[in-house]
């Protein structure tokens, strides 16, 4: 890695414990340290950043796997859908993934990508990730052997999807610490796939600004509850188990269900914090299961109140989602996402709900079919978008993404 | 500073190419082969592209570096693309807008100096595509020594819609052959980049 651009003159002891460039050197950020320091203290698993800086941060475009996926979670997200132009053969998907490709490790590198016309803007990677999926349409005009789940999911009562956040046959997931690191990144990617395609949609996603917490703090999302807490860890046996696919041209691949879920806030409001904590079955002040202390604490599903009533109501959100059986486990790395509203709201927030998992059949669709059918959280949330992708594995240098289905 | 790794970091497309110069291939090469400063004399090519055409003018850049010992010049390239390939050098005129022109005598790299080829600067001028050059294929690019080596650039054809300089012929006449037909239009610029062959290049046949 390169040396990080550090600018001079800012107190780096400030900095420090301010975990993070986000605050450096900003005076009104000065009165909330002894609060950062305390916060850090009680997280499980604090990984303070002491640098101060992190916009010099790469990862390896080339491996076995594709980034964006194991990698550390980065706090803004662009997932991006293309629809192949009419004409389109394999030998053009070919020539797009090539370029598609080294424009990501360039820029994931840090570096301009050829014949980029910004390339000031890619000198701060800032953890740049470049993640690409194939849909239904891109496997076939490829002639490659579609996986059986890779097909829009089954219509479920709950949702009301609008097409314009559906599906896609090529997907751009661009994500980084710094939004103006994914806005180049997406123009220059989008510039070398127009001759190719055209942006079937686009959805912008976020989490905490990078600095603002420890890494590896549980995401909360708009509806203040803490998200994401059972997943499993990247780098573990389990990990590896639910998420890579192993067969064919997807080895070291694996499948993404993107859900773009509205969370309907205005009815949120009206829900008090015992009733909010009741229906997720964790508390919603710190994330712990209503039978435990801590976030990492595990449920007890038996536990009984004494009216007799389970603790954690069997319909509850997390008693819903719990897989039932070690095939049922998903990884979970989503975003929100708060628009512009349309009509007489006030706002337009929710989940961009991004599941990886080797197989969607058997991971992800048990899960979604018993939150269907009851799960207390429906009640203010609305699947209105949704797409499946397989996520072909990393490549080697000289290779290129998709090189085992179209190479 | 942050600096910007361009020659030990490599994506998939234009890996670096470290190259002895060779004899040009031609049929009566023998004696060529033989010259040993030439085999000596090695360049690396980084970061080579060639923009997309449907037909006409188009350009190959790339960033060429001398690790030899010994001056090189670099006088003519070819290409299976385009008949007619031209060296061109970029300048600005009186009135701030930029033109083309063919380099006089090539492009001397002095030893551990690079040649950078690209848009608005120096650059390889394909003068006349027939065939549409597509994104992401591969364009292979001759390059001709003084000593009489070649080398070969292979570039990625990249979609671009800079690089339209006007060009302009080798003793001034800026009457004819814009690449742009008119330069201040800039609707134009548009929608006619690099589509301005036309049949007025006799004067450039080798």
């Amino acid at each position: 890695m390169t040396e990080p651009d550090h600018p001079s003159g800012h107190g780096t002891t400030r900095r420090r414990l301010l975990f993070g460039g986000a605050a450096a050197g900003l005076g009104a950020a000065v009165a909330v340290t002894t609060d950062r320091v305390a916060l850090a203290a009680s997280a499980p698993q604090p990984t303070p950043d002491t640098t101060g800086l992190n916009g010099a941060v790469t990862y390896a475009f080339h491996g076995e796997h594709q980034s964006g996926i194991a990698t550390p979670v980065t706090a803004y997200a662009s997932f991006i859908a293309l629809d192949l132009n009419t004409g389109v053969d394999r030998g053009a998907l070919a020539r797009l993934m090539r370029v598609l490709s080294d424009d990501a490790a360039r820029l994931m590198e840090g570096r301009g990508a050829l014949a980029d016309t910004e390339p000031e803007l890619a000198q701060t990677p800032a953890g740049l990730t470049v993640t690409f999926g194939f849909g239904p349409r891109f496997v076939s005009v490829a002639g490659g052997a579609a996986p059986s789940w890779l097909a829009p999911l089954p219509a479920f009562d709950i949702d009301d999807l609008d097409p314009a956040f559906n599906d896609g046959d090529l997907l751009l997931l661009i994500a980084a610490d710094d939004p103006v690191t994914v806005a180049h990144a997406a123009r220059m990617l989008l510039k070398d796939s127009r001759s190719f395609a055209s942006v079937r949609w686009r959805q912008d996603g976020f989490r905490r600004a990078y600095g603002s917490e420890v890494s590896g703090t549980t995401m909360r999302n708009l509806f203040g509850q803490v998200d994401g807490t059972t997943n499993p860890e990247p780098g573990t046996s389990e990990f590896d188990a639910a998420v890579w696919n192993r067969s064919g041209w997807l080895d070291g691949g694996t499948s993404l269900v993107l859900r773009r879920t509205r969370l309907d806030l205005d009815t949120w409001d009206e829900v008090d914090p015992t009733g909010r904590s009741f229906s997720v079955g964790r508390r919603i002040s710190d994330g712990a299961p209503l039978t435990g202390e801590r976030e990492g604490d595990e449920p007890d599903f038996e536990a009984t109140t004494e009216s007799g009533h389970t603790v954690i109501s069997p319909v509850s959100h997390i008693a819903r989602a719990r897989p039932v059986n070690p095939d049922e486990v998903i990884f979970r790395r989503g975003y929100n996402y708060d628009v512009p509203p349309s009509g007489d709201g006030v706002s337009e927030s929710g989940l961009l709900f991004a599941s990886y998992q080797a197989d969607v059949t058997r991971q992800f669709l048990p899960i979604q079919q018993r939150l269907a059918e009851a799960d207390l959280l429906n009640t203010w949330t609305t699947p209105i978008g949704s797409a499946v992708f397989a996520i072909p594995p990393g490549c080697s240098e000289g290779g290129f993404i998709g090189d085992t289905l179209l190479g | 500073m942050f600096t910007v790794p361009t020659r030990t970091r490599l994506g998939a497309l234009a890996a670096v190419s470290v190259l002895a110069l060779t004899a040009c291939a031609t049929d009566d090469s023998t004696e060529a082969g033989d010259d040993a400063a030439a085999a000596a004399t090695e360049i690396s090519i980084v970061d080579a592209w060639t923009k997309t055409a449907d037909e006409g003018m188009t350009a190959s850049f790339g960033e060429i570096t001398n690790d030899g010992d010994d001056a090189i010049t670099l006088v003519a390239a070819a290409t299976d693309v385009s008949d007619v390939v031209e060296l061109h050098e970029t300048s600005a005129d009186d009135e701030g807008s930029m033109s083309m022109s063919q380099k006089e005598g090539g492009f001397t790299i002095e030893p551990g100096e690079t040649l950078v080829l690209e848009p608005g600067g120096n650059h390889i001028m394909l003068m006349d595509v027939t065939e549409p050059i597509e994104a992401g294929a591969e364009v292979t690019v001759e390059l001709e020594f003084a000593s009489g080596d070649t080398v070969q650039m292979d570039t990625v054809a990249k979609d671009f819609s800079g690089a339209n300089e006007e060009y302009v012929e080798d003793h001034g006449d800026h009457d004819h052959d814009s690449m742009e037909g008119d330069s201040m239009d800039h609707d134009s610029m548009e929608d006619d980049s690099m589509d301005h062959s036309e049949d007025d290049h006799d004067g450039h046949d080798h």
